[in-house]
């Protein structure tokens, strides 16, 4: 870390940990094929925080990218044959992500 | 998303500010950004991390942000109102015991007014449930029981260690002798070594325990209150004269024989209303007597003891405490150790992140076996039937032992959940809460704005170290292994 700088035993125990998950990433991103349903991203993910803030690709600023292109996890519902209306009660995604509900195929 | 800052202490050490993480008990420092964000995310209600990054100027932003998850990332951010973790768990039961502490004799040669044993605040009851009076010696068949119990409540240890007390533990001498040739030889038998530790008032160090007691290594602590106004003033023999000049040359003595190859040797100063002030007792017990290492706890007592210290006394013993924490630092930037075992201990506790769920191993890895072979939470509490944790001839009560076990747990004691020290301190002594509240579960109220104050010291002095002499710190990174002798801290007072 470079603005917290570990002193104690166990301040140093949890930068390695902060540290080895960053790392953990490059091996296992190598290893996982392409394509819409076998992909294995995590979808409704948080950051180490709890929060999404920090995210990428947080679900609300991108919701609408995965249902219309496919590209996030198989768990959104598909607006090309199945669930075109999905999206209707949710026009700003930022505010309204909260009112998109389950869907039962 | 709104984000605020966890439960932290912030202190400064030459200028530089460091932060101590009460949920994780680490000790980080910090930088100019990230005691900015601090600041700004410290209010319960949270704020905004966007907003607050745009009022930055652009250049700085990219720090701030790192900043910001650097923080989350050790704990101390978190989002407002997001579940906290769960408190931690009870080690897996039956945990093994570690320490057994065999009060060998409930007698004492020594009257001392504030003792627990016979003065007023005493738990113990000379009366077993059925109204027979205890017995007043520990039979070497007794002794003997517990280390095989001992070494059968152990396992999945290597070492075990085993801490004789009293009374005056040396009045016993005899079956302290049997159980220590039996508990090395069963110890050989299974490949598992048995560490040794007493207490003793050092009347009766004579040239024979003296052998004994080097021979096999002996953690040993001696009950001193300091210069002979001092220990004379409470220290005394029933005739009420005083015990000072009685063992100056016994130690002294024991000192001599044991420097060649025995454990160091600490002095236990309890300390009352009256007493010098605690640099010239610590001075006196080190320079002119020789002890290795001091360690001063305050008396236990209820408030209206005649020897019981106010709160005008704390605030000076704590004075005190940091005139020998600064000697302790100057040591130690220097590469050399000093003997001030309080604050030694201390360090090595916030050195190590030690977060406590509970104050002490008492009905853990520790327990104390009476004169009868009862099983205790403690040696404090050994002989009072209603803290009773089984015998040593059947076994620890399971039950009991994890109704005191959750009942006493860190996530019970609410006051504490919103105090910085919670780590180190987790409520404090069983006993000393219930000498004054009548509960061993109860946090002891009456000292928390003093070990809150003794905390930081703690954690200014250990940052000391670490911006003069890192290297030092290593002295407390032991390797795991063969367990630490047990050497109680709290022996005093008795």
């Amino acid at each position: 870390m470079k603005h917290v700088r570990a002193i104690n035993q166990k301040a140093r125990l949890i930068e390695e940990r902060f540290a080895g998950a960053e790392d953990s990433v490059g091996p296992l991103a190598e290893r996982i094929p392409f394509g819409c349903s076998t992909q294995l991203a995590p979808g409704w993910e948080v950051d180490s925080g709890g929060g999404t803030y920090g995210l990428c690709t947080p679900i609300e600023r991108d919701l609408y990218d995965c249902y219309h292109s496919c590209y996030w996890p198989a768990q959104v519902p598909d607006a090309l044959t199945n669930f075109a209306d999905w999206s209707r009660s949710c026009g700003a995604p930022v505010q309204d992500w909260s009112s998109i509900d389950l869907v039962f195929p | 998303m709104k984000f605020h800052t966890t439960l932290f202490h912030r202190f400064e050490s030459d200028g530089v500010p460091f932060a101590y993480v009460t949920p994780t008990a680490a000790v980080v420092q910090l930088d100019e950004m990230t005691s900015e964000i601090i600041d700004n995310f410290s209010d319960a209600e949270g704020a905004e991390p966007g907003p607050w990054l745009e009022t930055l100027e652009v250049e700085r932003q990219p720090q701030a942000r790192e900043a910001f998850d650097e923080l989350a990332a050790m704990g101390m951010l978190r989002p407002v109102g997001a579940p906290t973790a769960p408190p931690a768990q009870q080690p897996p039961m039956p945990y093994p015991l570690a320490t057994l502490v065999l009060n060998v004799t409930n007698k004492c040669n020594l009257s001392c007014t504030y003792c627990y044993e016979y003065g007023e605040d005493r738990v113990s009851n000379q009366e077993k449930p059925d109204g027979t009076p205890r017995l007043p010696m520990m039979t070497e068949e007794t002794a003997c029981k517990s280390v095989d119990f001992l070494l059968k409540s152990s396992e999945g240890r290597n070492g075990v260690s085993i801490t004789f007390f009293g009374g005056e533990t040396l009045l016993n001498f005899g079956t302290i002798r049997t159980a220590t040739e039996y508990a090395v030889a069963r110890g050989k038998e299974r490949g598992r070594p048995v560490a040794f530790a007493l207490t003793t008032n050092a009347t009766m160090l004579t040239d024979e325990v003296i052998d004994f007691l080097v021979e096999h290594k002996f953690g040993v602590n001696i009950s001193i209150d300091g210069n002979k106004g001092d220990q004379d003033r409470h220290r005394t023999f029933s005739s009420g004269r005083g015990s000072y000049d009685i063992i100056v040359p016994r130690i002294r003595n024991f000192l001599e024989k044991n420097r060649p190859q025995g454990r160091p040797v600490g002095a236990r100063v309890t300390l009352t209303a009256g007493m010098a002030p605690v640099p010239e007792t610590y001075h006196h017990l080190i320079d002119e007597i020789g002890f290795d290492s001091v360690g001063f706890a305050p008396v236990t007592s209820a408030e209206d003891r005649e020897y019981a210290l106010a709160d005008g006394h704390m605030g000076q013993i704590l004075a005190d405490f940091e005139i020998l924490s600064q000697e302790y630092v100057e040591a130690a930037l220097a590469g050399k150790r000093h003997g001030f075992s309080n604050l030694h201990d201390l360090i090595q506790e916030i050195h190590q992140g030690i977060n406590k769920a509970h104050p002490c191993g008492a009905g853990l890895g520790l327990m104390g076996v009476s004169t009868e072979g009862e099983l205790g939470l403690c040696h404090r509490f050994v002989e009072s039937g209603e803290h009773g944790l089984g015998t040593i001839e059947d076994g620890i009560d399971e039950q009991k032992r994890s109704e005191f076990l959750n009942a006493t747990h860190i996530s019970k004691k609410i006051p504490c959940h919103e105090c910085f020290a919670r780590p180190h301190c987790s409520g404090g002594c069983y006993h000393e809460a219930y000498v004054r509240y009548k509960d061993p579960a109860s946090p002891n109220l009456h000292y928390c704005d003093w070990i809150r104050a003794w905390t930081d010291l703690g954690l200014r002095s250990y940052a000391a170290i670490a911006q003069g002499n890192p290297e030092f710190l290593l002295n407390f990174e032991s390797a795991s292994g063969a367990p630490a002798p047990a050497i109680e801290k709290d022996e005093v007072n008795r």
